[in-house]
């Protein structure tokens, strides 16, 4: 099933939107809530002050309250000019002295509350006023009270002023937020033009400078680079020893089969056919190395190094030979500690080199053959010893590289064997060694780094 | 000193005559075929004849309506439009009235719906309304009136101050033959003194001035304005210019002024009751006064008079400046005057300066 998959844009842009709706969401809220308390505020102070004027209209006369209603308190509160009045003087018996009689004053201590009149809600302020006068002790109660025109027109416009300075701060945020994705992306477009503009052959690594953040990237494309370079020049090197090592006894094959043709004798022609058979059984293991060592080469720079026991490696090399092996398989033994001998590894190139050296030994060197497993000086190797002289010292040093003169390319040549064991201990940032045991004979080493 | 019963007393005596009024029109008129059934109640205190060509026009525009015009007197014609607010029941289609301070209370206690007038044609101007349920329709000046066969030009009163000099001789002439509207029977006579009292000094000395000069308070403007024409009376203070207007069409010698010192100008109000029957035709005739060609209808009856250019015809009215006109809002500072304490305060100064004829 494909995955869907979202452009790192799409991404950022749908979570800036987010951002945004979040946050938009969030001023909205708090515009409109802002907006409503303004509002009320506001027009809350103009309600309190028409009260307090009109309380000061009112003067006791003869123990009672006359209001003598003053103009500006209606020209204040004309300031809502949309907004129906309800107001009401009341003495300290609640007894009405002017105004509307319904509208009675409330028995808490309230100076604002909301009360629904002839079925529009009105916003009612009451102010209190005491008296000591000779005739009059007690207070008057002074109610005025305003529909929500204005209060709501007042919000709604705060609200609307808000959300449109949110609004268009929000645009300039999304174009500068656009602007920011560019330049943050402009490095990876950097890299793609730079890769894309190459030529096919240019394994160079990346000379760009970017930024640190991107930077990681580009080492890693780089190694990568790096790798592939590693692996076509092992590829290019490996093409060039197979063809050169492959054509030679295909040649002599062909010379073996065209004097075959010709030849009638019958005693002759057998023996021909025996160099043809012995022939073709050399070509088909070289060809068995070659395509070993290539296995190898190419899994020795894409293998992940995994913590193993050398033990394993030795008892899956002698099983293989068990199973595959000629006869003198018995001639192999094993030499293993008690103890796990852990280390580093690729099973299988290990195991592959291993067999390498396993049959070398059996082909050219003296039984027993030992394969031995062990810790030297804190580094673990893995070794195989035969009775035989073995590779002479003077050789060991270029032994290892592939295809030597000195192992020549005869068919029962070893040298392609050593060539991809030590290719093999290389990957594994260990060594290929030769030594002359104190017993006599001759033992090939793997030794690698310890510590694992 | 001033004892309780005398704040009392006037509040308990408009009630009464409000009460006694009788809650009917003074007259009715129907415009348009009875046939059909699309009736339009208006209520109105302005008289009949200076809506006439309008109503006309309008029966005429809207064949499908029928208009029944009302005409009532101020006080009764709010008793009425509050009862059918409280109750619901038979109120009018669309209520006129020049006392606009009772128009706004009606607003203001709920009493109105509204009506958004259709934007007309050009030159009609903003439409002065409040809470888009009370509408200014008409532009009327209050003015002084004099008769010009006993009043020369010289000693013709432009200003409040010429006519408070004018009284002030002990011996003076004009003793006696000062009238305006008396307060207690006319919702509108009461607006003006009011809005007087608050617009400038003047009006303290006016008031002692009629007292001493025994100036008569009346009721209603063809009553004042017909006792100047016969020279009853020698000048009429703050009655209505538009009924003064149309007098001085057929009475040489009433002249009109607007007081050079300031002019108020009253727009009467119609509002459209909250329980009409039938509101979408009270809309209609609604919007038809306030259209251009309605203006122009009610300006051939000076109902809608162009304060400040001279009139056609020969009437003065030689206003000073712009500044001087000062146009009485619709808006709930109207509601100051109608407070009861305030309203009864009022009165008895009144009462304690005019004596009752």
């Amino acid at each position: 099933m494909p995955r869907r998959r979202y452009s790192l844009t799409t991404r950022l842009v749908l979570s800036i939107a987010a951002v945004f709706a979040i946050g938009g969401g969030a001023v909205s809220y708090a515009a409109f809530a802002y907006g409503q308390r303004a509002a009320q505020a506001s027009f809350d102070q103009l309600l309190i002050g028409a009260a307090r004027q009109i309380s000061r209209s009112v003067t006791p006369s003869n123990g009672i309250l006359v209001t003598d209603l003053p103009v500006s308190a209606f020209e204040l509160l004309s300031l809502a000019p949309e907004d129906r009045i309800v107001y009401g003087v009341f003495d300290s018996d609640r007894g009405f002295v002017t105004g509307y009689p319904d509208v009675v004053p409330s028995e808490g201590d309230t100076t604002f509350e909301t009360r629904e009149i002839e079925g529009e809600p009105f916003r009612i302020a009451q102010v209190v006023r005491p008296f000591a006068e000779r005739d009059y002790g007690g207070s008057a109660v002074v109610l005025v009270g305003q529909t929500l025109r204005a209060r709501q027109k007042m919000a709604a416009e705060i609200t609307r002023n808000a959300m449109i300075a949110a609004g268009s701060f929000g645009i300039l945020l999304s174009v500068l937020a656009a602007l920011a994705v560019r330049a943050a992306f402009a490095p990876l477009r950097k890299i793609e033009r730079q890769i894309q503009g190459r030529s096919a052959k240019d394994l160079n690594p990346l000379d760009l400078d970017v930024p640190r953040e991107v930077e990681s990237l580009v080492a890693a494309l780089d190694r990568f680079i790096l790798r592939l370079r590693r692996q076509i020049d092992v590829m290019q090197g490996f093409i060039a020893d197979a063809s050169h090592q492959i054509r030679t006894p295909i040649a002599a094959l062909r010379a073996q089969a065209d004097l075959a043709a010709e030849e009638t004798d019958p005693a002759a022609l057998r023996r021909i056919a025996e160099r043809i058979s012995t022939r073709s059984v050399n070509l088909s293991r070289l060809t068995d190395q070659l395509l070993t060592h290539a296995l190898i080469i190419h899994r020795a720079d894409a293998f992940d190094l995994a913590a193993l026991d050398l033990r394993q490696v030795a008892v899956q090399v002698a099983e293989e030979f068990d199973h595959d092996q000629l006869a003198d398989a018995s001639h192999l033994e094993l030499d293993l500690p008690e103890d796990a001998v852990p280390c580093q590894g690729d099973m299988l190139s290990l195991v592959e080199a291993c067999k390498n050296l396993v049959a070398n030994a059996l082909r050219h060197g003296e039984p027993p053959i030992t394969l031995r497993v062990g810790m030297e000086g804190g580094r673990p190797f893995i070794a195989v010893r035969d009775l035989g002289d073995g590779i002479p010292e003077a050789d060991w040093a270029g032994a290892a590289k592939r295809y030597s003169r000195s192992s020549g390319v005869s068919p029962e040549s070893a040298g392609l064997g050593l060539a991809i064991v030590a290719s093999v201990a290389r990957a594994h940032r260990g060594r290929l060694l030769f030594a002359r045991p104190d017993g006599g004979g001759f033992e090939v080493r793997m030794e690698f780094q310890g510590g694992a | 000193m001033t004892g309780i019963g005398k704040w009392v007393r006037p509040i308990a005596l408009w009630a009464a005559t409000a009460a006694a009024a009788s809650a009917e029109p003074e007259a009715v008129k129907i415009y348009g075929s009875e046939a059909v059934r699309d009736e339009i109640v208006v209520r109105s205190t302005t008289d009949i004849e200076l809506l006439e060509p309008l109503l006309r026009a309008f029966a005429a525009s809207a064949p499908q309506s029928l208009v029944r015009y009302e005409q009532w007197n101020s006080n009764p014609l709010y008793a009425d439009a509050a009862r059918a607010c409280r109750t619901g029941a038979n109120a009018a289609d669309l209520v006129i009235s020049s006392a606009v301070d009772q128009q706004v209370k009606l607003v203001n206690d709920g009493c109105a719906q509204p009506h958004w007038p259709v934007a007309d044609e050009p030159g009609t101007g903003p439409v002065a309304n409040w809470r888009n349920e009370v509408f200014g329709i008409t532009v009327e000046p209050a003015v002084i009136v004099y008769n010009s066969d006993f009043v020369t030009f010289d000693e013709a009163p432009m200003s409040r101050f010429d006519i408070i000099d004018l009284l002030r001789p002990t011996e003076s002439r004009f003793a006696g033959r000062v009238a305006t509207y008396d307060i207690q029977a006319s919702g509108l006579g009461y607006l003006f003194a009011f809005l007087d009292s608050q617009q400038a000094t003047t009006f303290g000395s006016m008031i002692e001035a009629f007292a001493r000069a025994g100036a008569v308070a009346t009721c209603c403007s063809a009553e004042i304005i017909d006792g100047v024409a016969d020279g009853r009376y020698l000048i009429a203070y703050n009655v209505l210019g538009s009924y003064a207007l149309n007098r001085a069409e057929t009475a040489d010698n009433l002249v009109v002024v607007a007081p050079s010192d300031y002019t108020l100008i009253l727009r009467r109000a119609a509002l459209i009751p909250k329980d009409a029957g039938n509101p979408a035709g009270a809309a209609q005739l609604l919007d038809f006064i306030l259209s251009a060609e309605g203006r122009r209808l009610l300006a051939e009856k000076h109902l809608f008079v162009d304060v400040g250019n001279a009139e056609e015809g020969g009437v003065d009215v030689p206003l000073a400046t712009g500044a001087a006109v000062r146009e009485i809002p619709l808006s709930p500072v109207l509601l100051v005057g109608l407070d009861r304490q305030k309203r009864a305060a009022f009165i008895d100064l009144w009462r304690s300066t005019f004596r009752r004829d």
